[in-house]
């Protein structure tokens, strides 16, 4: 099963755990990114590609779930203002043993981070600027290439 | 053929407009192209198309290089590198 969503209501752990619980599964990994608060920022906004997003999500999903088996596969990312401490993003990967969950929940958010089209804007003491990608993130996706 | 081009994060604020529709010269063939066509339109154009090096682009929404090309596409977008999780 492929969960997949891009939502502006927060993030529900208890609700995405309980999805990611298929019958049969034997494992979930599951990572979960908060908004930091320990740099100044009082506000986070996420804007996103309508449409584009989601099918690039989905793609990912889709790729981790062919690669390692999964029974299930959870994408649930945030848009919209947020603030510090508050969820951004939650992947859950379920299958049958540890080694393939842990590996699946890696790929699942180091490909989101370059493959889905998100933008991060932060508010710090009232000043706005968009944060600049980061040469670690397309490493860090680059080393699941087959 | 008239596209619809949409802009996202900074592009978008440069530009002024998150979404317009453009009619390029046939002789534009490429996002390449289109982008070079696009920054010669006006003040706000050329600022946020002056570094390629920092744009992406997608048409039809599928992600794709520069040197892709854009005969038929109908919608195709610019934006900065992406920065979700």
């Amino acid at each position: 099963m492929i969960h997949v969503v891009v939502q502006r209501t927060p993030i529900d752990l208890t609700v995405e755990l309980a999805r990611a619980e298929v019958a049969g599964a034997g494992a979930i990994a599951t990572f979960t990114g908060l908004v930091r608060a320990d740099d100044g920022v009082e506000t986070m906004e996420l804007e996103h590609y309508p449409g584009a997003t989601e099918a690039a999500l989905r793609v990912v999903a889709d790729t981790a779930v062919a690669r390692w088996n999964l029974q299930a596969a959870t994408i649930v990312h945030r848009v919209g203002p947020m603030g510090p401490g508050e969820r951004i993003v939650f992947v859950a990967a379920t299958a049958p043993h540890r080694a393939a969950a842990l590996d699946a929940c890696a790929y699942l958010i180091d490909r989101l981070k370059t493959d889905a089209p998100f933008w991060k804007r932060e508010t710090r003491a009232g000043a706005a600027s968009w944060v600049e990608a980061r040469a670690t993130d397309d490493a860090a996706a680059a080393r699941w290439a087959e | 053929m008239a596209i619809q081009m949409l802009y996202f994060a900074w592009v978008r604020e440069r530009v002024g407009v998150a979404e317009e529709r453009v009619d390029p010269p046939a002789a534009v063939t490429t996002v390449a192209g289109l982008v070079d066509w696009l920054a010669g339109l006006d003040e706000a154009h050329a600022a946020a198309f002056v570094d390629r090096t920092r744009l992406r682009a997608a048409v039809d929404q599928a992600f794709v290089a520069f040197d892709a090309s854009i005969v038929g596409a109908r919608e195709i977008a610019i934006f900065p590198p992406v920065t979700g999780g």
